[in-house]
């Protein structure tokens, strides 16, 4: 999706002219044409994120629109912060982007991967966090971006592609009808499901994608699946804790859209202290593969 | 209001105390902005809101009382005058650098002024902001260090020696103008050079100002504990007789020159 990325904030620039993009030192063979149009308004920070939060939160004050651009895991979680202080406390439209959200770095290792940053980020308040799936959304959330006041965060990944498309970029989107189970994910880790070697299993899942966080409130007709289906499967690239799975749980339990039984795919973190790609620590996780559809055969036939 | 509040974080207000005061009064226009990153010295920007009006006597009486609009540190989105809610260390220069950078790339000419602890010092962060603003000659921006070599519980040089501290920001590419931080004269000299440097060399600024913690209470000067203990009433009786002297001695000296 950086590509993608770029290419909006690119077009963002012809219509606004309170951009300033902010990067940690990283966008090498992607962001050179950005840096070119900005101007004075391309800032490379360095690899000092901590600043470049607060100097974001400065510019915000001063009137105008900042995008912090890094690797996920340095773009939340060394400035947390900056970003709970200087730019959630006081409201400031600071946009944070973070690329390849999860496993996305895969062997670059653990300290490249970013399986806490929606928790981390869901705890602080004013906080929207935007999760797009397929590359079409990037310059929709990117818009809706820059048209939201608050602060945000951009999880960037590889996209996800599905065959036959998805409806357009929103809070929740219903991908695909199914007979005896509901999946609500978030972000191109969905794209898994879609390359089941079981098409009769493939056949039994509906699927939905969550777009936003905080949650919206359960559109009935996701409802009213839950209710008929009353299986409801959780799948998301991050640690369990703090993360989709729990804010499901929540919002079902608050809003009475109670399912029968819950379960949550999620990362697992390097059970077997051992690394490879993206898809790899997916699989491992339970994510994609083979491992996926053992995980899925047994809580469908459980 | 520190008495009635029965507020620590004393020391590290009176040391700030004139620095505060040279910049509201004589040295910031009103288009110009103030940033203390040292929120703990927050007594000292509540008394000069005040003395401007911003804040109601009242509001002044409420300091750190349940259901205050003034708590210790200072609060955010509440006055326009503190931009933002600082008290968590080493946020300050990097927030100013931030604000200098958006009013430059808007073609204002705003400056804006921050004023650090030494202690602040010790965060990393700080001197991401130092490498900042010198790469980018940020000219609309002064630091101030309050430098009373007192930070939480100890000597800031037995803690983690901070010196050659102005050697340290020169390196890092600022002009460094070292300045007693209680005489006016001092003061305002270091005003003069700091501003012919910034509007002919366009570099960065930053002010070392050489203070006393717990300034002007002869029992707090100089003390570790001046930073964290509020005043005994004893304390207070005394204090405040001498900061009262000392102001009248200064105002007399003031009306001689004249």
């Amino acid at each position: 999706m950086r590509a993608e990325f770029a290419e909006a904030m690119l077009q963002l620039l012809g219509r606004r002219k309170d951009l300033v993009f902010v990067t940690g030192d990283l966008g090498y063979l992607a962001f050179e044409g950005l840096a070119q149009a900005y101007g004075e308004r391309f800032v490379n920070a360095g690899v000092a994120e901590q600043n470049a939060v607060s100097v974001a939160a400065g510019l915000a004050r001063a009137g105008l629109l900042p995008w912090v651009y890094s690797i996920a895991a340095f773009a939340v979680l060394r400035p947390f912060e900056q970003i709970r202080d200087d730019v959630c406390l006081h409201e400031l439209p600071v946009k944070l982007v973070g690329n390849g959200g999860g496993y996305g770095y895969g062997i670059m290792g653990p300290t490249h991967h970013a399986l806490e940053d929606v928790g981390a980020l869901r705890a602080l308040p004013n906080m929207k966090l935007y999760l797009p799936l397929v590359a079409d959304d990037v310059p929709l959330v990117v818009n809706a971006m820059a048209a939201d006041p608050s602060p945000n965060y951009l999880r960037l990944n590889v996209a996800a592609e599905i065959p036959g498309g998805v409806p357009p970029f929103a809070a929740w989107r219903k991908l695909k009808s199914g007979r005896s189970a509901v999946v609500i994910g978030m972000g191109p880790v969905l794209q898994g499901l879609y390359q089941l070697s079981t098409p009769e299993l493939f056949d039994e899942l509906e699927i939905w994608s969550v777009g936003t966080l905080p949650l919206e409130a359960i559109p009935s007709e996701l409802a009213t699946s839950i209710r008929e289906k009353r299986r409801v499967i959780t799948m998301e690239e991050h640690y369990r804790s703090c993360g989709l799975g729990e804010a499901l749980s929540h919002a079902f339990l608050t809003s009475r859209v109670i399912p029968q039984s819950l379960s949550c795919l999620y990362a697992a973190g390097y059970p077997s202290a051992r690394y490879g790609s993206q898809r790899w620590h997916q699989e491992e996780s339970g994510l994609a593969g083979w491992p996926l559809v053992s995980r899925l055969e047994t809580l469908l036939r459980a | 209001m520190s008495k009635r509040a029965h507020a620590g974080h004393i020391g590290g207000a009176l040391s700030c105390a004139e620095l505060l005061v040279l910049l509201k009064f004589a040295w910031m226009s009103d288009d110009d902005a103030l940033l203390l990153s040292k929120g703990h010295a927050v007594a000292v920007l509540y008394s000069l809101l005040a003395e401007v009006d911003v804040l109601t006597p009242s509001q002044i009486d409420s300091y750190r009382a349940d259901g205050t609009e003034l708590p210790a540190h200072p609060p955010f989105n509440t006055f326009e005058e503190i931009s933002f809610a600082t008290g968590s260390l080493g946020h300050g220069l990097s927030l100013s650098a931030g604000m200098a950078l958006g009013a430059r790339l808007k073609g204002l000419s705003r400056r804006f002024f921050c004023v650090t602890s030494d202690g602040e010092l010790d965060a990393g962060s700080v001197w991401e902001a130092a490498l900042f603003i010198a790469h980018h000659k940020l000219d609309n921006l002064v630091w101030l260090i309050d430098r009373n070599g007192i930070q939480g519980i100890g000597r800031t040089e037995e803690i983690m020696a901070l010196e050659p501290l102005d050697a340290k920001l020169r390196a890092f590419g600022f002009h460094v103008v070292v300045t007693g931080g209680h005489d006016f004269p001092s003061l305002l000299a270091a005003r003069d050079e700091s501003t012919r440097q910034l509007d002919t060399h366009g570099r960065p600024v930053a002010i070392i100002a050489n203070t006393v913690k717990g300034n002007g209470i002869s029992q707090l000067e100089n003390t570790v504990d001046s930073h964290y203990l509020p005043l005994g009433d004893e304390q207070y009786e005394r204090g405040l007789d001498e900061l009262t002297r000392a102001h009248r001695a200064r105002l007399d000296e003031y009306r001689n020159a004249r």
